[in-house]
Formats: C-alpha cells, sequence, structure tokens
C-alpha cells in the first residue's frame, strides 16, 4: 500500500472517532433521560419513554440510517451534513438500548436508599442526583462500556451512505489496489484495537467509580449477567 | 410531507419478496449461530489450552469487529481464494458467524449454571464423559439459555438489512431498488421500518411466553 492511500486509512480513522464519539454522547444524554423517565410516577411519562424505546429499538439501526438520510430532508424539509445525520440516527437508535441499561440499575438500587432520602424530606430530584445515581451509575459500566463497542460497530454502517469513515476508505482502497484481502485485514485489525481500547478505558472508569461507593470491580465475566444481558437484543423489556 | 399511499401498493409485491428473504436469512443465519456457538463454547471447556487460547482469541476478533467490513471480507475475499458461493450465502455465513460469538457465551453461561452437584451425581453413577454431556449437562443448559439466544435472534433480525451492501434483496435491499427506481423514498423506507419493529416486537412476545414455559 503506497502512502497516499494509508493517508486515506488514516482519515476514515478519524471521521470513525469522531462520529463514535458526537454519537456516544447523543446515545449517553438519551439513555440518561428516557432511562430517568421510565421510572417517573407519572403513567403517561412513563408510556411515552418506554415508547420511544421500543421503537428505537425495533428497527434496524441501518434502516434508521436510511431513513434520516432520505426521508427526513423531504418530510420536514431538513437537510443534514453527514456527520449530524449519522450522530443522530445512531445516537437516538444505541440510546434506546442504553435507556434500558440506566433504567434496570435504577430498580436494582436498593428501594430502602430511595426510602431513606425520602424520610430525609429530599426532593425527587435530589434523591436522584445524591443518592440514586451515584450507586446507579457503577453498575452501569460494565453494560455500557458492551454498548460502547456495539457503537462502534455500528459506525461502520454510515459507509453505506458514503461518509467517508473507516469502511468506506477501506472500500475506496479496494477500489485502487484491486485486492481484497489485505485491506480488510488491516481494517478488522484496526476496528479491534479501538474496541479494545475503549473496553480498557471502561474498565478502568468502572474501577473509579466503584471504588467512590466502596465496592470492588466485578471479576472477570460473570454467568447471570450473559443471561440477563439485553442491552444490544429484544424489544418488550427484559427478556431472559 | 407528502405520503403517497399508492406507492405503499406498488411496493407491496417487492415488499413481501425481501421479507422472505429476510426471514431466510435469518433463519439459516441462527441455525449457524446455534450450532457454531455450541461448540466453540464446548471447545472453549477443552482441556488443552492450545485448543482454548486461539479459540478465545478468535471469537473475540470477531465479537469486536464489525459485522458489515467481515460480509465485505468474505464477499471480496473469498473468491480470491478460489472460493465462490452466492451473496445470500456469503451472507448467512458472515452473519451466522458473527453471532455464533455471541451465542457461544450465552451456552458458556448456561453450562456454568448448571449446579455441580449434577456433574458430581453424572461422576458417581460412572456415566461416560460423552453421556453426561447429552443426558445431563446439555439438556439443563440448553433450558437455561433458550430466552437469551431468543434475544440474538431478533438482535439478527436487526442485522440482516447489512445484507444489502453484499446485493442481497432483503427487505432494505427491495426497498432501496424501488426507492431508486420510482424516486420514492419515503413510502418503501417507512413500510420496512414499520415491518422491522412489528415483527421484532412479534418475536419478542413470543420469546417471553417461551420463557414463562421453560424457565421457573
Amino acid at each position: 500500500m503506497t502512502s497516499g492511500l494509508w493517508e486515506l486509512v488514516l482519515k476514515g480513522v478519524w471521521t470513525t472517532v469522531q462520529l463514535l464519539v458526537f454519537s456516544s454522547l447523543l446515545a449517553a444524554a438519551v439513555s440518561f433521560v428516557v432511562g430517568v423517565l421510565r421510572t417517573h410516577r407519572l403513567w403517561i411519562v412513563r408510556f411515552l419513554a418506554g415508547f420511544y424505546t421500543e421503537v428505537f429499538r425495533g428497527t434496524s439501526a441501518l434502516v434508521m440510517i436510511f431513513w434520516v438520510f432520505f426521508v427526513l430532508p423531504p418530510a420536514f424539509g431538513w437537510q443534514l451534513v453527514p456527520m449530524w445525520a449519522g450522530t443522530l440516527a445512531l445516537g437516538l437508535t444505541y440510546g434506546a438500548y442504553g435507556s434500558e441499561i440506566v433504567r434496570g440499575a435504577l430498580k436494582a438500587v436498593d428501594p430502602a436508599q430511595q426510602e431513606g432520602g425520602i424520610a430525609l424530606s429530599f426532593t425527587p430530584w435530589q434523591r436522584l442526583r445524591l443518592i440514586l445515581l451515584p450507586q446507579a451509575v457503577p453498575e452501569m459500566i460494565p453494560p455500557f462500556s458492551n454498548l460502547l463497542v456495539e457503537l462502534l460497530k455500528g459506525t461502520a454502517l454510515v459507509s453505506v451512505m458514503g461518509m467517508g469513515d473507516l469502511a468506506f476508505s477501506g472500500n475506496l482502497v479496494r477500489l485502487a489496489l484491486q485486492e481484497s484481502a489485505g485491506i480488510y485485514t488491516y481494517l478488522l485489525l484496526i476496528y479491534f484495537v479501538i474496541a479494545f481500547a475503549l473496553t480498557r478505558l471502561m474498565r478502568g472508569l468502572e474501577k473509579k467509580l466503584k471504588a467512590g461507593v466502596g465496592k470492588a470491580p466485578r471479576p472477570g465475566l460473570d454467568t447471570d449477567a450473559e443471561l440477563k444481558r439485553a442491552q444490544t437484543t429484544g424489544v418488550g423489556g427484559r427478556v431472559a | 410531507m407528502t405520503w403517497d399511499w399508492s406507492a405503499v401498493s406498488d411496493f407491496m409485491p417487492q415488499f413481501w419478496d425481501g421479507l422472505l428473504v429476510t426471514l431466510q436469512a435469518l433463519a439459516l443465519g441462527s441455525l449457524i449461530s446455534f450450532v457454531l456457538g455450541l461448540v466453540w463454547a464446548l471447545l472453549m471447556r477443552a482441556p488443552s489450552r492450545f485448543v482454548r487460547w486461539p479459540v478465545g482469541v478468535v471469537t473475540e476478533f470477531v465479537r469486536n469487529t464489525p459485522l458489515l467490513v467481515q460480509l465485505f471480507f468474505l464477499f471480496y475475499v473469498l473468491p480470491e481464494w478460489g472460493v465462490t458461493l452466492s451473496a445470500l450465502t456469503t451472507g448467512v455465513i458472515g452473519i451466522g458467524l458473527h453471532y455464533s460469538t455471541y451465542t457461544m457465551q450465552v451456552y458458556r453461561a448456561g453450562i456454568e449454571a448448571v449446579p455441580a452437584g449434577q456433574w458430581e451425581a453424572a461422576t458417581a453413577l460412572n456415566l461416560p464423559r460423552i453421556r453426561t454431556w447429552q443426558v445431563v449437562i446439555l439438556p439443563q443448559a440448553i433450558r437455561r439459555v433458550v430466552p437469551a439466544l431468543g434475544n440474538y435472534v431478533i438482535s439478527m433480525l436487526k442485522d440482516t438489512p447489512m445484507l444489502m451492501v453484499i446485493t442481497v434483496l432483503e427487505m432494505l435491499g427491495e426497498a432501496r431498488l424501488f426507492a431508486q427506481e420510482h424516486f420514492q423514498f419515503t413510502e418503501p423506507l417507512t413500510v420496512i421500518g414499520v415491518a422491522f419493529i412489528v415483527i421484532s416486537y412479534l418475536a419478542s412476545l413470543l420469546l417471553r411466553s417461551l420463557e414463562r414455559r421453560l424457565v421457573r
């Protein structure tokens, strides 16, 4: 491979990383807002938040990307820059998966904690901010780490729309060289390295956050979580 | 916003064709992932680390890289190596292989969840190793993992649109074809979007009733 082609690949890596950062920020915001709303005391709020989750988890991310790129512009007169269109589609889809994680972790906090907050006459906002979230957030990190890797894999989908991410630049290199084994192997390796780095980063974060509430991080993979893992899967609430 | 019902009815014949291909890919892909996942899970329990280590590395690699790029790899590299398969076959293999690395973890968890007493009882009864797996461990493990496997089937359904990139005409492929021929994007894309929500919702309801039966 010539240096020009490597430059192309590096540009692709940069676009992928940018897209990953933007869409994970949007996804995190969506998951916290929707996840917290799913524990709201008004049924209509819970219903709407649940409806959002079902719809966005129900469709395929690729279909969502097509929809944002092709249906949104004529329907509402918005023509988004590809980067923002990709961010929107990925962030909303993966945010729906994330909201399930947030809801699950909030539900897993001992109810006595919540009651303690009520007894001390904390406002609902204070209870959420000072009691629930500090205990729930460390528990969310392992599933969020899995979701982040799924999101990284999801960013490859925008290449179908001609956005110059890593997968797209890989296709260009294939066309230039008329040879595919090498470039696709490199591509897979680069994705793997990014995923590995993300997993490590989240491990460190988990350790730090858990130390903050006086807990040890999980030892390796645990069996129970594997059978209950639902973050990338299924609609209709917790199956399994 | 303009919505044209006649475009929807024009799209319907192609939609059913696409749905058929999607379901075919899903059924075959699930089959491969269930079988291959069990193979990986059993290999990961092999006594020699020269078996466990390579299997662990390969499956970890496949799980952490995008299915899209894996599909490109299979579709463009296999012919270079002299293996020519149809696009649908390539896609089914790709999706099955990718998800087998997920189902493998599910099987592993299911096997580990079988109480140690069951192993000890099998040893006490002097059952050969193969019989122990066949009649004691796997029946109990698989019962436990069915709901989790079902989750991955739904997840796989939502990844089938990726087969479009390797020229398989599943639902999204048909929708894109129709859209490009008629310059109407809104209707076909919305139809298949709704179809995905409906199918995956129905599947999750089915799964929940299955779960109630199997897991107590």
